[in-house]
């Protein structure tokens, strides 16, 4: 029972990550590969405000958020002036200068070593060390998210993204400077990242700069294409398929030795086999 | 009125003068009809008077008073310009419907966040999609129509932009008699309602029967202009067309 409530905790936080991809790249059709930079940056902001401070989880979060937000701002000036094959390069660069700062940034974020210790949150008595109360705390988060993202994208501005997406200089001469409107939507996206960051780290209270490098910005990518772009839903589908997949490979039995390699493999077959079968994903709603 | 001019209007790919000094001034109210072989430039300045292209020098002056020597895409809308485009583009994967709808709803960020549409969004939807016969297929997506249903779906788009000046590029190329019927019925109501209509058109027989005034174009440059009747006869003109 414990373990599964802490596969549905792992659920929710990638179901956020996922959710919140989804509004740039399915939505938006920005492929952006640098995800895990501010899922990194809501972890590490909550990590060393919990273990340096007294401040407490909530307003860590907020901290989390807002550091996001103006880091978001201001690459994302940078990114929409890309196009294409050339914005998903631009991320990829991005994430790997978070990554070096995680890494190197010694005094601050203790460098390959990480953070350990971080405490899990405390709220009117509540004590979310319990494993379910943090998994009704993720869930609400979930359901913010989710639901956020849902009169976001049901909205004008919403219409606006697809068809930035579909001809974006057809949609601009209709009247519309596309560049707020991918700006917001990518500050949007990485705020709702900080937000599973925080609970990630004061869920597993270790966090080290692994967890937020390329390939976990590929993982969450992966959530979202196999789910489906562009279908909110179809990104609670793509994490909890990606999240269980692991325990249904225990059942292939691959020998210990290389069972997390075989994982990789999996994860890059899928990928391969839905960007030739199905493109949109299970239930997407968009074609890469 | 003029309601658009160029004044030495210049746009150079790689040292080629696409737009070579272009001066022309189109009246309100008329169709205008712009006829040159490939590659005159035609669609360059249609990209250039909308936006879509940056120019090198010169000025636009919309409605004699305003004078604009840069102008970005999304700022057409604010001159009251609107167009199609040669190679159609549609917001593909969206619905009928959701392709006029996006170009009717509000523009500004915040405000377009906490609306999704109204019943006057609808009705300018429904009454545009009505006009070119799409109004059964609005659930559809862009890509799954025809070619000529396509077209179609662009010209609706324009309509629904409520515009002064209508750039059309190409609009008859491939349609059948029934759609190219559409097409001029729609052209007509515009004239009623006193908007400016600016035509690409290959079709001699069309520009003849819809046009009040054309220009015709060569390497960038204006070669000749004035009805119809007394341009096409021009010598220099079916020179440019068929050779000697």
């Amino acid at each position: 029972m414990e373990y599964l409530i802490h596969l549905a905790i792992l659920f929710s936080i990638y179901a956020i990550l996922g959710v919140s991809l989804n509004l740039v790249v399915g939505y938006t059709g920005l492929l952006s590969v640098t995800h895990a930079a501010f899922f990194g940056v809501g972890a590490y902001t909550t990590a060393i405000f919990l273990t340096k401070s007294d401040i407490g989880f909530f307003s860590s979060l907020i901290f989390g958020i807002v550091i996001a937000v103006v880091v978001s701002s201001l690459i994302g000036v940078v990114l929409s002036k890309f196009k294409g094959d050339y914005y998903a390069l631009g991320t990829f660069g991005f994430n790997t200068i978070v990554f070096a700062i995680f890494l190197n940034w010694q005094n601050l974020t203790m460098g390959p070593l990480g953070i350990s210790g971080i405490p899990k949150p405390e709220l009117f008595g509540i004590n979310f060390a319990n494993n379910f109360n943090f998994l009704v705390l993720s869930f609400i988060f979930l359901f913010l998210v989710y639901f956020f993202s849902r009169f976001v994208v049901n909205s004008s501005f919403g219409r606006v993204l697809k068809a930035i997406r579909e001809d974006e200089i057809a949609i601009s001469v209709f009247g519309y400077n596309t560049l707020y409107f991918k700006l917001i939507i990518f500050v949007i996206s990485s705020a709702m990242a900080a937000v599973a960051g925080s609970l990630f780290a004061s869920y597993i209270t270790f966090i080290d700069p692994s967890s937020f490098q390329l390939q976990e910005s590929m993982f969450i990518l992966v959530i979202i294409i196999l789910g489906g772009l562009a279908n909110l839903r179809g990104s609670l589908l793509g994490a909890l398929f990606l999240i269980l997949l692991p325990e249904i490979l225990r059942f292939v039995g691959f020998p210990s030795g290389i069972e997390a390699q075989m994982r990789q493999v999996v994860y890059g077959i899928i990928l391969i086999l839905l960007m030739l079968y199905r493109p949109q994903g299970v239930i997407g709603e968009y074609k890469l | 009125m003029k309601i658009i001019e160029t004044k030495q209007l210049v746009k150079q790919f790689g040292g080629v003068y696409a737009v070579d000094r272009l001066s022309i001034g189109i009246e309100k109210g008329n169709i205008t009809g712009i006829i040159g072989p490939n590659g005159s430039g035609k669609t360059t300045l249609i990209n250039l008077l909308s936006g879509v292209l940056e120019m090198d020098s010169g000025e636009i002056i919309v409605e004699e008073t305003k004078k604009i020597t840069r102008i970005s895409p999304h700022q057409a809308y604010f001159y009251g310009i609107t167009r199609t485009f040669q190679n159609v583009r549609l917001f593909e994967q969206m619905t009928v419907l959701d392709n006029i709808l996006v170009v009717v709803t509000k523009r500004n960020v915040f405000i377009s966040l906490f609306e999704k549409y109204t019943k006057y969004h609808y009705k300018i939807s429904e009454e545009v999609l009505k006009k070119v016969d799409l109004w059964e297929k609005r659930n559809q997506l862009a890509i799954n129509l025809s070619y000529g249903q396509r077209k179609l779906l662009e010209i609706a788009r324009t309509l629904a932009m409520k515009a002064e000046i209508y750039f059309f590029d190409e609009p008859f190329a491939g349609l059948f008699p029934e759609m190219r019927k559409i097409v001029s019925s729609v052209f007509q109501e515009l004239i009623q309602e006193h908007k400016t209509i600016v035509l690409i058109e290959h079709d001699i027989g069309l520009i003849r029967e819809l046009c009040d005034y054309v220009f015709i174009m060569d390497e960038g440059t204006l070669l000749a202009e004035g009805s119809p009747e007394s341009v096409l006869e021009k010598r220099e003109v079916i020179k440019a067309y068929v050779g000697e």
